[in-house]
């Protein structure tokens, strides 16, 4: 891979891995509404609530699994050997 | 003789010494962790939707039969007093409040807004509960101010020589039971 290649491959695996995060903060902010709100609703004695809440929050964690895989994949690709620079140690 | 060029391999060193870590692969390694610690968070956030599900499979408590149980004397309480006491399990709180001579009425401690412990104000002759400042009547429980949903689940009482028995709790919106 030409030095140009690789920086560019770098780029795009930085904003790859930006929007990720991203969505990864606003998932995460969505789950501890979540949260609050069953907690909430709990304590007022709608205990019907909890089904839901904790299903929908476990899809929620699935979505946050599925987001730090792909940033992980996307930095991984962009640090193949040839793409300017050292792969960081482990 | 000829000058010896100066080694660029050097120089290239030196200035990696300063800046160990490449800064394109630092940016990759900082998103790694934010990504790792925003994953934790999350999983702790679902972490908690799994123990209040927990708690509220094993707490889930049906009370077809309420049991009679002797709370205080009548004698025990002035008017406009209060006392605490427990029904129908040791960690429900309940409160009893003499109205006058003869009008005893008790309630559940429990805020119905975040479940904070309501206290008696005779002042006012209301119970008030110092979390949200909700107030409920003491005549009925219903909710006079603040956010509380629904009126205090009333403790149903009984007299009987003398003596003041609980024997049930109607809750707002649910069929008597006991
Ligand atoms: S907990 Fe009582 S008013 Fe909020």
């Amino acid at each position: 891979m030409t030095p140009e290649a690789g920086s560019a491959a770098r780029k795009r695996a930085t904003r790859a891995m930006d929007g990720a995060m991203i969505l990864l903060i606003l998932l995460l902010v969505v789950q501890i509404w979540l949260l609050m709100a069953s907690v909430e609703s709990w304590l007022a004695g709608h205990r019907g609530v909890a089904l839901p809440a904790a299903i929908i929050s476990g899809v929620l964690f699935c979505g946050c699994v599925g987001l730090v895989m792909l940033a992980h994949r996307a930095g991984r690709t962009a640090r193949t050997p040839g793409a300017g620079g050292v792969t960081p140690p482990r | 003789m000829s000058e010896q060029p100066v080694s660029c391999p050097r120089e290239k060193r030196l200035w990696s010494e300063e800046f160990s870590v490449a800064a394109g692969e630092q940016s990759f390694v900082e998103r790694r962790q934010l990504g790792k610690f925003l994953l934790l968070t999350s999983a702790a956030m679902f972490a908690g939707q799994l123990w209040l599900l927990a708690k509220n499979a094993f707490t889930e408590r049906v009370h077809t039969i309420w049991p009679r149980k002797a709370v205080a004397m009548e004698s025990d309480l002035a008017v406009g007093a209060a006392k605490v006491f427990s029904y129908p399990g040791p960690q429900d709180n309940c409160l009893l409040i003499r109205l006058d001579e003869e009008r005893f009425v008790a309630y559940s401690q429990k805020c119905t807004h975040l479940s904070c412990a309501v206290v008696y104000s005779a002042g006012n002759r209301r119970l008030e509960c110092p979390c949200h400042e909700g107030y409920f009547s003491v005549e009925d429980g219903h909710v006079i101010q603040g956010p509380p949903p629904r009126p205090l689940p009333r403790i149903e009482l009984e007299r009987s020589q003398g003596q003041l028995f609980a024997k049930g709790i109607t809750v707002f919106g649910e069929e008597e039971a006991r």
